[in-house]
């Protein structure tokens, strides 16, 4: 709006009929195109990746491949040690507060210790945890890398050698990290479980191998192992399409790139609990 | 890659070409620019400190479109943004004022990143062609190293290798000469020249060459072609007479706020 001209929201009467102040509804306005352009971008990106992906998938498979190992050993192999750490954790947190809880309303024998194992770790927190975690450690550094080299001129280089940034930069990334996440969200759980069942051994939890075994067992269908596979690969595919749309997809400049890291964790974040909630709703409606 | 006879048709044919800036389109750093180079010819741009003699070259390379105007390679257009035709774009090959290696990658990667990717070829396949580039480019020290270990009249020379592996017809470069000492000033000239000739390496095929420089003395010499790109306005020179005889106050200011050097 030019300065000095009067608006139609500046009549007293459209004023009257607007629910919020004026700023308020311009902050609000703003706030939600800057969204759904965030989200048209992402969403243009994520779909060019799938499009390279698929159409290049052996094209320089002698200088791609090598690099696709190397995202899944960084994003995956590499962070084991931590996980299996965070697993013995898991087991000991959820199977602690679960005996207590347990034990003041008077099941003794425990008979729910598995399907709430299944619940919490499997089905909730393993997948989640291992994609915020994955995102912190590796996911941040996406977008160091790829801002730095696209502040420095690197992609612009890649450009003029005819490689395309999004084959060479992006597709290693977004495989790696679907692979890594699946991957350490399989060890994270199954840490969690077999750790839980020594830290109920330990508070003598009359509780025999094969009976926990079975609770699993029991508690576990198939639309499990459905969802845990497609939610944590595709946790990796969203922490890495917006990580690395935010390091390469803007022309950056190098104190720009702190400011595009966190914005993109809070997107990051904000994709897989709104992935989350999605699946929630398919296991609640199977 | 695509290699051929261009001797009849113009390497770079430019009508009406505006170019903008690459980090801004809006921002136009030449203007109309109509500008015919042979396959062969030897060509330096010459510019003061930010008149956009990088951006125009960025353009020239099909890194960024023209905003208007005909481009054409070779007699066709350019190929910018067609994925299908890139062993065309690939006849064409940039050299960066600053080198711009990636930084994760030792020289020797870096130098056989192109050949490797666009041939599907294994690092020890590669070897070969890498170690015939480390060697002239007296970079054998340095093929280990990563770029961050290197001084910057190195980087330089490491990205002219990386640009020559895939063997380009035309080969742009961004200010060669700009922060170097006299030892690598002279070696430039002299490899830039070589490559005018048609080097044994190359199969005795001459590279068409554009050069920009804020200097243009170091560059007088015979079958050198000069054009001035100053204040959005590209005009085309022609030989080392026709510089010193111009009367255009852009060319003159150029030529007489450019530090001596050695010729």
């Amino acid at each position: 709006m030019q300065k000095g001209s009067t608006s139609t929201f500046d009549s007293p009467r459209v004023r009257h009929l607007l629910p919020l102040p004026r700023s308020w509804a311009n902050y609000i306005g703003r706030k939600l195109i800057r969204f759904l352009l965030a989200v048209q971008g992402l969403g243009a990106f994520a779909l060019i990746t799938l499009g390279v992906l698929i159409t290049k998938f052996t094209f320089a498979r002698r200088v791609v491949h090598p690099l696709v190992f190397q995202q899944i050993s960084r994003a995956g192999l590499r962070l084991l040690p931590m996980f299996l750490f965070i697993a013995v954790a898991l087991g000991l947190v959820v199977i602690g507060q679960t005996v207590s809880w347990l034990s003041r309303v008077g099941a003794i024998q425990h008979p729910y210790l598995g399907s709430i194992m299944v619940i919490v770790v499997v089905r909730e927190l393993g997948p989640m945890l291992a994609a915020l975690l994955v995102l912190a450690r590796i996911g941040t550094a996406n977008v160091v890398e790829l801002g730095t080299a696209r502040a420095m001129g690197e992609v612009e280089a890649l450009e003029a050698l005819g490689i395309d940034p999004m084959h060479y930069l992006v597709v290693p990334r977004v495989l790696g990290m679907a692979f890594g996440i699946f991957s350490l969200t399989v060890y994270l759980i199954l840490g969690a479980l077999v750790s839980g069942y020594v830290w109920a051994f330990l508070q003598d939890v009359p509780l025999r191998p094969g009976d926990y075994f079975s609770q699993l067992a029991a508690a576990l269908s198939g639309i499990d192992f459905v969802l845990l596979g497609v939610k944590t690969l595709l946790f990796g595919f969203l922490i890495a399409t917006i990580t690395c749309y935010h390091g390469l997809a803007q022309p950056l400049r190098l104190e720009e790139v702190s400011y595009a890291t966190v914005r993109a964790v809070a997107q990051s974040v904000i994709a897989c609990v709104l992935l989350d909630a999605i699946c929630i709703i398919i296991y609640l409606a199977a | 890659m695509t290699t051929r006879s261009t001797e009849a048709i113009p390497a770079i044919e430019m009508r009406d070409v505006t170019a903008g800036s690459m980090r801004d389109m809006n921002h136009i750093v030449a203007r109309r620019v109509n500008w015919t180079l042979p396959a062969g010819a030897f060509c330096v741009i010459g510019g003061m400190q930010g008149t956009g003699k990088s951006d125009f070259l960025f353009t020239t390379a099909g890194l960024i479109p023209p905003v208007e105007g005909s481009y054409r390679l070779f007699g066709n257009d350019m190929p910018i943004y067609t994925e299908n035709r890139l062993g065309e774009r690939l006849l064409l090959g940039l050299v960066f004022d600053g080198g711009q290696l990636f930084n994760h990658l030792t020289v020797s990667e870096n130098i056989a990143l192109p050949l490797r990717y666009h041939r599907n070829l294994t690092a020890a396949e590669a070897a070969p062609d890498v170690q015939r580039l480390l060697e002239w480019a007296e970079l054998t020290p340095w093929a280990d190293s990563t770029p961050g270990a290197m001084g910057r009249n190195w980087q330089k020379r490491v990205g002219l290798a990386r640009a020559l592996m895939l063997r380009p017809e035309i080969l742009l470069v961004d200010n060669p000469l700009a922060g170097l000492d006299l030892r690598h000033r002279a070696w430039w000239l002299n490899a830039l020249r070589e490559l005018s000739n048609g080097p044994e390496w190359n199969g005795g095929r001459a590279v068409t060459l554009v050069v920009t420089a804020d200097d243009l003395r170091p560059w007088r010499g015979e079958n050198r072609q000069f054009a001035v790109l100053q204040e959005q306005q590209f005009t085309w020179l022609g030989s080392w007479d026709a510089v010193e005889r111009s009367p255009d106050p852009r060319v003159q200011e150029l030529l007489a706020l450019a530090p001596a050097s050695e010729g």
